[in-house]
């Protein structure tokens, strides 16, 4: 057991596959001498050499590109988009050739590779460098999405999705970087579409994803503490694929269903969860659905009016409170 | 003249043969297209056949190659069955990919035919990872990417041609410069007269133009492009000069075209003038009828095979989604 940042658990994470596997190499901007914009891959450019953590220039589309070419014939690539919110210059790629060259070709080929990014708000980076952007993902067909809220999670699910035959999509939250948890030694793999009940409660299903999973939690304690409402807390940690069965079981159990969502209302990943359950679910329901999300607007740059936008814990202590009556 | 030159008479013949099955097949899809039996779109290289048969002539098994939605020709000269190409024009369960990709995205991984790909410029970087990988592993194959002159004004192009030289990757990028982007000339939204060539040297490459009509000139100037990414002295940008005789895609007749234009290609059409080049050379007329035969039977064969085959079952519609095979995204 060590304590380890989120940061350094995806240095351990993607070196632990690299070690495994010669196959494995890495590509993107700043990743190999500068060791990353968030410091996030320092060290992995001296362990494991020039030929295999490689810088490329500001090409979004040449790093994609490059990533799925290699992966198509026998490399097990992951690349690094900076920011997620550069998926847009590069999206072709995500929405058009790794989910769909399998299909289209009747599986003869195959798109084994790992899209790493920084994802989310709090940096008071404003609107083209904070967005939550999970869902431009999760709603293309043949691709894998994952967002881990915590270092052993990180380590597990990047080799999990390194290990795996399909693209995968592995959104990292910035405002997590800096946070610490205890990770045990030696080898950590996880296994992809599971989703984790990180709080058991009986009065309300809490689903969160990456860095609202704590203020999740943070809130679970202050409605058991100050309103008697025992929340249970589940962990998404996979959009594709979706643990259904964990969160209709949740929900079976619970009856009621919050959602805490970083991105902007329309079309977040909570709505199609909402969606899942009031289809499959209904009659386990004593109250509508609830979806906790930022507002339907850009993110803007001042930390008073970032920390407005965000869902809080108090945000999700009143919604939830206020819904069950208490 | 002698038989005896650096390219010699099999591989000429080879040339020919190739550049014959893709008119050949390319006028029935078309043909069968005007019986409503090509269903979709499809972009023909009508006129292109040199540039297809030559840099194939030039590959060896395991080279890669890497096509646009105007791909037929490239993938039935890497060897790829007629029937299979024309099955998948006529969305049969005997097509290429049964049906689910379509005339814009034909691939045969066992032939190199490494996927067509629809978006313009997608496949430059995709090929250049290829590349990045036989680099990487030490292997000697080199891949091989195949666009318009509409490709060079779009970010695509630039990223991949910078990233290759950069890295120094065993990729050749053949520009196909048949001056129609798709209705527009060329010429009209393009900063300079060779839309590829004349950007060579901004990415620290020479300049390279070659009559793309002339499949010995395409052939050796493949060869030389292969030989140095073999070496692992980087990539190759080729702009190979020539012109469609079709419209852009089955949808346009062409009209824009200025008076007389066509009708001055087709006195350099690249299977008139390779027939006569192979005449110069002692082939006889009766051999060149026999290939002319034996392509229009494989045509004939294969569009009678295609005509009964049934169309694609439905239980494949979710297949390969994901590498399981399925497309299950929940449990």
């Amino acid at each position: 057991m060590a304590e380890l940042t989120y940061r350094d658990a995806v240095i351990r994470g993607i070196a632990q596959e690299m070690a495994r596997d010669p196959d494995v190499v890495f590509l993107g901007e700043d990743v190999a001498k500068a060791g990353g914009v968030f410091k996030a891959t320092v060290g992995l450019y001296e362990q494991f050499g020039p030929l295999r953590v490689r810088d490329t220039p500001i090409s979004e589309q040449a790093i994609m590109g490059a990533a799925m070419g290699a992966a198509m014939t026998g490399l097990k690539p992951i690349a690094e988009i900076m920011f997620s919110d550069f998926f847009a210059v590069c999206f072709d790629y995500i929405a058009n050739e790794f989910p769909k060259s399998r299909y289209m070709s009747n599986g003869q080929l195959k798109c084994p590779l790992v899209v790493r990014t920084g994802n989310g708000a709090g940096s008071r980076f404003g609107a083209q460098h904070s967005q939550s952007v999970e869902n431009w993902c999760m709603m293309i067909p043949g691709l894998k999405v994952v967002a881990p809220s915590n270092p052993t999670d990180v380590i597990g699910l990047l080799a999990a999705a390194v290990r795996d035959p399909d693209p995968v999509i592995f959104f990292e939250h910035k405002s997590l970087y800096a946070t610490k948890g205890e990770v045990a030694d030696g080898e950590i793999v996880d296994t992809l579409g599971t989703a984790k009940i990180v709080r058991p409660g009986k009065d309300a299903t809490i689903l969160a994803l990456a860095l609202m999973v704590p203020r999740a939690l943070q809130a679970a304690e202050t409605l058991q503490s100050e309103h008697g409402i025992d929340a249970e807390v589940i962990d998404v940690r996979s959009l594709v694929p979706l643990d259904t069965q964990t969160i209709l079981g949740s929900v079976a159990r619970t009856h009621r269903l919050f959602t805490v969502e970083e991105n902007p209302r329309l079309c977040g990943w909570g709505a199609e969860i909402v969606s899942i359950v009031a289809d499959e679910a209904f009659y386990d329901l004593d109250g509508p659905p609830v979806r906790i999300t930022t507002p339907h607007i850009p993110l803007p740059a001042a930390d008073n009016l970032e920390d407005i936008v965000l869902p809080t814990p108090a945000r999700i202590v009143e919604t939830v409170r206020r819904s069950l009556g208490a | 003249m002698t038989r005896n030159d650096d390219i010699g008479e099999q591989k000429r013949l080879e040339l020919y043969r190739t550049q014959v099955t893709i008119r050949e097949a390319e006028q029935r899809a078309f043909d069968l297209f005007l019986q409503n039996l090509v269903k979709g779109t499809s972009h023909l290289s009508l006129g292109q056949e040199a540039v297809a048969a030559g840099f194939a002539g030039a590959m060896k098994p395991g080279d890669l190659s890497f096509c646009t939605y105007r791909g037929h020709a490239h993938t039935l000269a890497r060897g790829v069955a007629v029937e299979k190409v024309l099955g998948e024009l006529m969305q049969r369960d005997n097509g290429l990919m049964r049906g689910k990709g379509g005339s814009m995205h034909l691939t045969s991984a066992e032939h190199g035919v490494m996927g067509s790909y629809a978006i313009i410029g997608a496949h430059l970087p995709i090929a250049c990872g290829a590349a990045w990988r036989a680099q990487y592993k030490g292997e000697k194959d080199v891949s091989v990417c195949f666009f318009g002159d509409g490709t060079t004004n779009i970010g695509a192009f630039h990223e991949a041609l910078n990233f290759a030289a950069v890295w120094k990757l065993p990729v050749v990028f053949v520009c196909e410069n048949n001056l129609y982007m798709e209705y527009t000339p060329i010429g009209d939204v393009t900063a300079v007269p060779h839309p590829a060539a004349d950007r060579a040297a901004a990415y620290g490459l020479p300049r390279i133009v070659v009559d793309g009509n002339d499949a010995d000139a395409v052939y050796r100037t493949a060869q030389a492009a292969f030989e140095k990414a073999r070496a692992g002295e980087g990539p190759s940008l080729i702009e190979c000069l020539t012109y469609r005789h079709s419209g852009h895609s089955r949808a346009d007749p062409a009209k824009y075209r200025p008076e007389g234009e066509l009708e001055r290609w087709k006195q350099r059409d690249p299977i008139k003038l390779y027939k006569e080049r192979l005449l110069q050379f002692g082939v006889t007329e009766d051999a060149i009828a026999k290939i002319d035969a034996e392509v229009r039977k494989v045509v004939d064969d294969a569009t009678e095979a295609c005509k009964a085959a049934p169309v694609p079952p439905v239980d494949i519609l979710t297949t390969d989604v994901y590498a399981d095979g399925g497309w299950a995204w929940r449990n």
